[in-house]
């Protein structure tokens, strides 16, 4: 499978602190890949730096290189635009904006490329299939997105990300806080959505890591400890460290 | 108590059963030894009845195998551990099996001269005895060369079965009417030739536990 991202000795700094460390990464296209650890590991930060939503953080300095499909996503002449929309991210926390269901998936196409009717309605269907959430909410699509209970709205979350047709997918622990149930479909799309896109999770546990991912990396203060095909970190994990994070001793 | 100390209670409770699974395992192969060489027919009885225990210790273990597994869903070395112990526990209880069909063959011929006086049996007795005690203590102590060791040691015990094999071959073949009594008799020596072979399958287990190679291959 050709390397999707591949992220070469990167560095990030808040001011004097460093969130990571020295960081090398190759994470495979189609593959859903997990970054697992405790808290204060430099997993959302890395996350974040993969779309870029840190570049307004005050304080910050960056060192090191990112890489989608061979381009430098730091590189000058790069729309930090249009990164974004190739590079989604769906948060910890559902974000749906304070508008209908319909308008909360069309707001980012509407913007991007002004579709007639039609090619709107149908981005939208596509959309809200693939996040699992089209068959609850489609006689209601008028109602305001708010009104869902959390699982949808964080497939609507999901489901605007996909309406901006992206090749990398970002989930920043998207299950928190969620049912067991409507983490079961988020999985589900997810396993589903791999095929067409790149996946890169936080995992809200070590057992969502494990049902789902492909590959798992475990990062501990800032450093990448192991990165290796799911099964093999799971049942054989090689650094010490990483088998007492996930069998639960530490973190 | 918090969740990690719960399980971490729950796997020395899982070693501790499986210790004395191994124990009883050992009484019953040497039990049924001493009945076979002895004719002790009430011993024999009892080791055939002994089996049942045998069989609820694996159940009791078997149960928090499972509930181990429910509730924390190991993964890593725990998650070795824990298939390990459940795949051990089906060797551990036809070990004890075998040691109930010993006494059943004791019990047909405590009637009879035996053809000839028993050496090798009793020696594979005692190799198969140390076989399955030292796969537990390597299970136990988490000693790596110690079931390794186990798995070398097999060779002892299927050679002795071929002694015994050559020897019943001689005595039938000197004296046609020494056929039924031989016949039982390689069925003793191949059930504990099968013993040897439960004892080196709880060594791979240990293996597997230990490092994630089952055979030398990796199987997850």
């Amino acid at each position: 499978m050709a390397d999707k991202i591949v992220i070469n000795d990167l560095n990030f700094y808040y001011n004097q602190k460093q969130a990571i460390n020295n960081l090398n990464m190759s994470i495979p296209a189609n593959e859903i890949f997990s970054v697992i650890g405790p808290a204060n590991s430099g997993i959302t930060t890395l996350l974040r730096t993969l779309n870029r939503l840190c570049d307004l953080t005050p304080g910050i300095r960056i060192e090191g290189e990112i890489q989608l499909d061979n381009q430098s996503i730091y590189a000058p002449e790069v729309s930090v635009t249009e990164l974004r929309r190739r590079v989604g991210i769906v948060f910890d926390v559902p974000t749906p904006l304070p508008m209908s269901i319909f308008d909360n998936i069309a707001y980012g196409p509407r913007l991007a490329r002004k579709k007639n009717k039609k090619a709107l309605a149908e981005t939208v269907e596509l959309a809200l299939r693939q996040a699992a959430l089209w068959e609850e909410v489609k006689d209601r699509l008028k109602i305001q997105a708010m009104s869902l209970s959390g699982g949808q709205q964080q497939r609507l979350c999901l489901a605007r990300v996909l309406a901006l047709e992206p090749e990398v997918i970002l989930l920043d622990r998207p299950c928190s806080g969620l049912d067991p149930i409507s983490t079961a479909k988020i999985e589900e799309s997810l396993t589903e959505l791999k095929k067409q896109f790149t996946i890169i999770i936080s995992p809200h546990n070590t057992q969502q890591a494990a049902r789902i991912s492909d590959r798992v990396a475990f990062m501990l203060m800032g450093n990448l400890i192991e990165e290796g095909a799911n099964m093999e970190v799971f049942s054989s994990p090689k650094d010490r460290r990483t088998s007492d994070y996930i069998t639960g001793r530490f973190g | 108590m918090s969740v990690r100390s719960k399980f971490d209670e729950q796997l020395e409770m899982l070693n501790i059963s499986l210790i004395e699974m191994g124990e009883i395992v050992e009484k019953a192969i040497k039990d049924a030894t001493k009945a076979l060489v002895d004719k002790n027919v009430e011993l024999a009885k009892k080791t055939v009845e002994f089996d049942n225990e045998i069989d609820d210790k694996e159940k009791e273990i078997e149960r928090l195998c499972l509930k181990i597994i429910l509730q924390q869903q190991p993964v890593a070395n725990d998650l070795r551990l824990v298939s390990s112990v459940l795949k051990i526990i089906t060797d551990l209880e036809r070990i004890g099996d075998h040691a109930a069909d010993i006494s059943e063959i004791t019990l047909l011929l405590a009637d009879c001269r035996y053809i000839k006086e028993l050496t090798h049996i009793p020696m594979m007795a005692e190799e198969t005895m140390k076989m399955v005690t030292k796969s537990i203590d390597a299970f136990v102590k988490k000693d790596l060369e110690l079931a390794k060791e186990v798995i070398v040691y097999d060779d002892i015990v299927d050679n002795l079965f071929i002694v015994v094999k050559e020897e019943l071959t001689e005595l039938i073949k000197e004296n046609a009417a020494n056929t039924d009594q031989a016949m039982d008799l390689i069925m003793v020596a191949k059930y504990f030739e099968r013993i040897g072979d439960h004892a080196t399958n709880i060594a791979e287990w240990v293996v597997f536990s230990l490092t994630g190679l089952h055979k030398d291959s990796r199987i997850m």
